[in-house]
């Protein structure tokens, strides 16, 4: 069999498997792209608090349009809200908070994850005309875990999950654990450990579209 | 009597000489002082380097004082706004030098310019191609990459309320950057949308005290547009 056979989790499918995962109480910061659904997916009797790097603790889910609020934005610039009990602070104090390992859990996207914990998820290339880094290299190593919500291949099959990365790092030996559309897998000094696959799909057919060795749990 | 009000743009920036670094407030479009970089376009200063968290969006602000020709350089963590035209063209023309600086480092290296605190090491960077030919250090296990605080000649900052002391406090996502960048410059210059008589302001809610600001210009604008 190979991972055509198997139906892989959709985006939001994904960013609900990653929420089960998040236990009350942590500070999380959620990074753009998929990671920003994961917030709509934590269950409703579970207080997690979710800080943006723009300088917000307690970020809410996006308001309806007509009641957006052009001083509050989020970290990927989009309408955002503030939940009671949340605050506001400076770049800072926001990035203290990251850097000074006070962030539970960060949540990237990845162009890809090796299998040493190395991330590449903010340049294609060493040539980039004009790499925007943003936080992800304070997220990846301030953060107490790293977690990488990503697919599991490119569009066109390439694996994604590899020996070494290819592209420029984010941080090295940052990610904990990889969420993909057909796994989650920790990141462990013996390399990748699928934890659990999506329903019919064995380890020898994930292991086709994967570049780095995996071990059963 | 001490009253840093500003009767006009005009008169606030006067002085501000070419070859200045102008720390820019704002992530994105909220907090960006726009009405200030009008003022410095009018002003005429150029060769600027400009420290700012992105390089601009459309065609105002930031972005138009880039189209015009003023900035030699820009320093800041994430070029690719929602619509940065102007920095991707002028960027590929070779009419712009730029330098990527994590978001967080260049909160701090502003932070340390402000606090007096010349130089200082991170883990952030380490291992990636920013590193490369740059000091590394390991402190207690961890390799740390050497930074370097970020003085500037000018900061431009977009404030919520002030008052003639310079007391400044600042509107929700709206304060980002504004407070470290008011501390780390020889001249701060400040937009704000209100101002307020000499104790009118909680002391609990001041954010910025009056002492890191020099100059203050009413610019009640209304709403930020998103971009």
């Amino acid at each position: 069999m190979t991972t055509s056979d198997v139906k892989p989790l959709g985006r939001s499918q994904m960013a609900n498997r990653l929420a089960q995962d998040i236990p009350e109480g942590w500070y999380v910061n959620l990074g753009v792209g998929m990671p920003t659904l994961v917030s709509d997916h934590v269950p409703s009797d579970r207080e997690v608090i979710f800080h943006s790097e723009n300088g917000i603790l307690g970020l809410g889910p996006a308001p309806p349009p007509e009641e957006a609020d052009p001083w509050l934005i989020n970290a990927g610039k989009g309408f955002a809200t503030l939940r009671p009990g949340g605050s506001f602070f400076h770049h800072a104090d926001s990035f203290a908070m990251i850097r000074g390992n006070h962030i539970d859990l960060c949540v990237l996207g990845a162009f890809e994850v090796a299998e040493n914990g190395d991330i590449a998820n903010w340049a294609t290339s060493e040539h980039d005309t004009a790499p925007a880094v943003g936080g992800a290299m304070d997220l990846a190593v301030g953060a107490k875990q790293l977690w990488a919500l990503m697919e599991h291949t490119t569009k066109d099959g390439r694996p994604r999950l590899v020996h070494r990365c290819s592209y420029p790092l984010t941080a090295p030996g940052a990610v904990s654990r990889v969420y993909t559309n057909f796994a989650v897998l920790d990141v462990t000094p013996g390399g990748f450990v699928v934890r659990e696959m999506v329903s019919g799909l064995t380890i020898e057919a994930l292991q086709k579209c994967t570049a780095a060795a995996l071990s059963p749990m | 009597m001490v009253n840093k009000f500003f009767p006009s743009i005009a008169a606030a920036l006067a002085g501000v000489r070419d070859d200045s670094v102008v720390l820019v407030g704002g992530f994105g479009t909220i907090g960006q002082p726009n009405a200030l970089l009008e003022g410095l376009i009018e002003q005429g200063a150029r060769n600027l380097t400009l420290v700012a968290n992105n390089a601009g969006s459309g065609h105002v602000g930031l972005a138009r004082i880039l189209e015009l020709g003023r900035v030699r350089k820009i320093i800041c963590s994430f070029p690719r706004g929602t619509d940065p035209v102007v920095f991707e063209q002028l960027y590929r023309a070779g009419k712009l030098e730029l330098e990527i600086v994590p978001q967080g480092t260049l909160a701090e290296r502003i932070r340390a310019a402000g606090a007096g605190v010349p130089a200082f090491y991170t883990p952030t960077g380490v291992g990636t191609i920013l590193a490369k030919n740059r000091e590394v250090r390991e402190i207690n296990g961890k390799l740390c990459l050497y930074e370097e605080a970020l003085h500037a000649d000018l900061a431009l900052i977009e404030a919520w309320q002030a008052d003639r002391w310079g007391n400044l406090t600042y509107r929700k996502s709206a304060r980002n950057f504004n407070p470290i960048m008011a501390m780390a410059a020889k001249l701060t210059v400040v937009q704000s949308q209100h101002v307020t008589g000499l104790g009118e302001l909680d002391p609990e809610s001041v954010v910025t005290p009056g002492i890191f600001v020099d100059r203050v210009v009413h610019v009640p604008y209304g709403t930020p547009t998103i971009l």
